[in-house]
């Protein structure tokens, strides 16, 4: 597992039904492209989120698909439409094979 | 007639830059911060002490207001792995004594304090618990893990004032930190003071000189993407004025560390901040 990889999602606690909500995200991650070399020359080999999804009460909001140049820390904000009450789940996937997830409830008032 | 005008606009454009600084008002997700206040008595050339993060452009200073934007919190997190994270040969870690890091509340804002005849700093306190309580190899004192740590410590302390005792023990080394202000060294030829005192807010090429106050350490740069310690800071500005610097964790830069943390007295602590 990489190492020192944290989840991090603000989402607001409270909205109207049928309100836009900015909802950011953040993944400390090293994002290790895959082109540099070590000091012995050899290259380090890639090490990436290659994907990043959102969910709302199991219906997927977002899918996001990372590349190598994506620099280190992945920082997602996007807008979304919340119908009801319910829970945000996020997931991120790691090359090697890690998911890291992390949900949030919102109340619809 | 057409003269006066002309002379208006020069005069409104030197008077612009002697106060580079703006006035906006710093919150913290909601938290007021002190950013602006009298200077201490001790200062003859300075009215009024200004926080560096009234230089910075709006963009840097939004970064600051929210602790989820603040590209700061991505250390502070590593901060408590590592608090929590046994070390050394005695099995424990910070958090084995410590057991509530929200008790270092306050410390932030008296350090360098002096014990023991000795003037310490927050990174020598860290590394006297690593090397004495924990049995574990000091860390560097500008590296990554000591200033996620002291991050994490300094940000309990955010939005109380600095507050530094100078006077008693203190006083010698305080005396020591104010001659290394004043004093000119390097190729350059220039002391602190030339750019933090006497040209703070005017232009040093592309950006604006601050007073070089010292409350928002450690302090995430966007031009290096990682938290920066004072002494890092203060080693910084000696290599651009072509001097050698001293040594970080050294008597000088303690000394000057409490000379510039006095100068401060009575801003908030903004630890981690974020500057350019």
């Amino acid at each position: 597992m990489a190492s020192g990889v944290k989840p991090r999602v603000k989402v607001p606690k409270t909205a109207a039904a049928g309100e836009t909500i900015t909802i950011k995200t953040l993944i400390s991650h090293k994002m290790e492209s895959g082109q540099r070399k070590d000091d012995d020359g050899n290259v380090i080999p890639r090490s990436i989120i290659n994907r990043f999804t959102a969910d709302f009460n199991g219906q997927n909001v977002i899918d996001v698909t990372l590349e190598p140049a994506i620099s280190t820390n992945p920082y997602f904000q996007f807008e979304a439409t919340v119908p009801e009450s319910g829970e945000f789940t996020f997931t991120w996937y790691d090359d090697d094979g890690d998911v890291y997830d992390t949900s949030k409830k919102i109340e619809v008032a | 007639m057409n003269v006066k005008p002309w002379i208006a606009v020069v005069a409104a454009g030197l008077a612009s830059a002697a106060t580079a600084q703006d006035n906006n008002t710093l919150n913290i997700d909601g938290e007021p911060m002190m950013t602006e206040a009298v200077a201490p008595a001790h200062m003859e050339n300075v009215d009024t002490i200004y926080s560096g993060w009234r230089f910075r452009s709006n963009e840097t200073q939004a970064l600051e207001t929210d602790d989820f934007d603040n590209p700061a919190f991505v250390f502070v997190d590593q901060g408590i792995d590592l608090f929590d994270k046994v070390d050394g040969t005695e099995g424990e870690a910070c958090s084995s004594c410590h057991e509530n890091v929200e008790d270092f509340a306050g410390l932030r804002t008296q350090l360098p304090r002096v014990q023991d005849g000795e003037l310490v700093a927050m990174e020598d306190l860290v590394n006297d618990c690593r090397t004495e309580r924990m049995g574990a190899e000091p860390w560097k004192w500008s590296g990554g893990q000591m200033t996620a740590v002291t991050a994490l410590i300094g940000l309990q302390s955010r939005g109380l004032p600095m507050d530094v005792a100078i006077d008693g023990d203190a006083a010698p080394f305080w005396e020591a930190g104010k001659e290394l202000y004043y004093t000119r060294v390097g190729q350059l030829d220039m002391s602190c003071s030339n750019c933090h005192e006497d040209n703070y807010g005017v232009m040093i090429r592309a950006d604006h000189l601050s007073q070089g106050q010292i409350n928002g350490f450690p302090t995430y740069r966007l031009k290096n993407a990682k938290l920066n310690s004072i002494h890092g800071r203060f080693k910084g500005c000696m290599k651009n004025i072509r001097a050698t610097p001293f040594a970080e964790g050294g008597d000088e830069f303690k000394a000057l560390e409490l000379y510039l943390a006095s100068r401060g007295q009575g801003l908030s602590v903004e630890t981690p901040s974020v500057r350019n």
